[in-house]
């Protein structure tokens, strides 16, 4: 049993690594590497599935009757590219939020964000001239 | 060794040494993929995990700076507790299991065996991986280059390549590091050997993608990985001049609108979309021809999107 589960259950201690990454670091970078981890444990666990004993890759050849399943692999294959551009995706957003900040710390952005809307309420109750100086700034 | 990595990961605050671990992870990863197999996703997560990925994020902490600070105490006791919790649910799960490589799991009896017995009959190219993904499953790859595409799209509404507006005005940035690159000697003459090897096993892994494996998409990273080395050794300025990034734009559009052709040239020729047997008179032509043509298509799409992300992602540290 211990070996017939054991790339599952390494794909899950990956998995949990990732998903502690991306719970517990508050930069923004850090998440994307701990998202990236965690796909590439779910991509292991993917091939694992398709793998077949004694198969070979699945290539036809004179010779070679036993393959591994050819459609984890398809799968598998297209999700690689795709998370690359997601990963894009979100290093774009946090460069951005960091063009915004000043920081990528999430703590730190909130601290931002709760101060401006103090800033905010309290510039509301005062006179609208004034609130409208803040909005111009 | 992975699990180690990952440990390793999780503990650094220094966030380039995270990053390289993570290129390293994805290579351990990448020769398990071979071990059991998988020798095409083998190829694309070398070429994206090891490469590019890690190439973005370096670019986009370049921006935004190294250091992660120390976390604090509620932050990490409450995700390790969630964490464990699913954790061991997950492996309370796996006893219900197939074993691994058992030949009678479910995952090799519902459409598999067909793949496995007919495609060299139906579709024609040796790698079944490459019939399955252009021809059986031509409408997923479809999709899948149209969200590499809007993620492009993503990117260059957010950060703009080749538009480069000043967004936060800081003290002047440490491209030096980039310009003195060129000094490197030894940098240079390596990257000088390897860029055209690179470019033409690219151009290789392209065209021969329905014999060995390879395909579209590992094609399209291992060109961009050629362009994105140059940029790295002579500076993005030069490697700008070569493949100008307004220009560049177009071309994930262009390869997409190629698969999209295909299949619609196959409906007019009588065929369903997609449906490549119906291009030529010989249905085996017309899968040939066909697949290759998508194959064409997902790799300019794919390579133009990398590299336009790269530009987009390293223009702004300059």
């Amino acid at each position: 049993m211990i070996v017939g589960l054991f790339n599952y259950w390494i794909v899950i201690v990956l998995m949990m690594a990732g998903l502690y990454i991306v719970m517990s670091s508050g930069h923004l970078v850090k998440k994307i590497i701990g998202l990236n981890v965690f796909q590439t444990s779910v991509f292991i666990f993917f091939i694992s599935m398709g793998a077949v004993d004694g198969g070979t890759a699945p290539i036809l050849k004179d010779g070679f009757t036993v393959f591994s399943n050819p459609l984890p692999h398809v799968l598998i294959l297209t999700a690689i590219v795709v998370g690359v551009a997601t990963t894009a995706l979100g290093l774009a957003i946090s460069v951005r939020v960091f063009e915004a900040y000043g920081t990528v710390e999430e703590d730190e952005i909130l601290a931002i964000d709760r101060d401006n809307r103090e800033r905010e309420i309290s510039v509301s109750t005062v006179v609208t001239e004034s609130s409208q100086n803040e909005r111009d700034q | 060794m992975l699990v180690a990595t990952v440990f390793a990961i999780v503990k650094l605050d220094h966030l380039m040494t995270a990053v390289m671990l993570m290129g390293f992870f994805s290579l351990l990863s990448s020769c398990i993929f071979m071990i059991l197999d998988a020798v095409d996703v083998a190829f694309t997560e070398a070429a994206v995990g090891a490469g590019a990925s890690t190439i973005f994020i370096l670019a986009a902490l370049a921006i935004v700076g190294r250091k992660s600070k120390k976390k604090r105490r509620e932050k990490t006791i409450l995700p390790l507790i969630i964490v464990t919790c699913t954790g061991a649910l997950l492996l309370y799960a796996t006893l219900d299991m197939p074993y691994f490589g058992t030949p009678d799991a479910p995952v090799h009896t519902h459409v598999a065996p067909r793949y496995l017995l007919e495609s060299g009959e139906e579709v024609g190219p040796p790698n079944i991986v490459t019939s399955v993904l252009a021809s059986y499953r031509g409408y997923d790859t479809f999709g899948e280059a149209g969200v590499v595409f809007t993620a492009f799209i993503g990117v260059l509404l957010l950060l703009g390549a080749g538009t480069r507006k000043s967004g936060l005005e800081r003290e002047a940035p440490p491209n030096v590091k980039v310009e003195s690159m060129r000094q490197k000697i030894v940098l240079r003459e390596v990257a000088d050997l390897l860029i055209a090897p690179v470019l033409v096993f690219a151009l290789y892994v392209q065209w021969h993608g329905d014999f060995g494996p390879g395909g579209g998409f590992q094609a399209g990273v291992i060109f961009a990985s050629a362009i994105i080395l140059y940029a790295l050794i002579y500076g993005i300025v030069p490697a700008q001049k070569i493949l100008p990034p307004r220009k560049l734009a177009y071309f994930p559009g262009i390869g997409l609108l190629l698969y999209a052709l295909v299949g619609v040239i196959a409906m007019f020729k009588g065929g369903n979309f997609l449906a490549y047997g119906a291009l030529m008179a010989d249905p085996h032509d017309g899968q040939h021809y066909g697949i290759l043509a998508i194959e064409l298509g997902i790799g300019i799409t794919v390579a133009a999107v990398m590299i336009n992300i790269f530009f987009s992602l390293s223009e702004r540290s300059l």
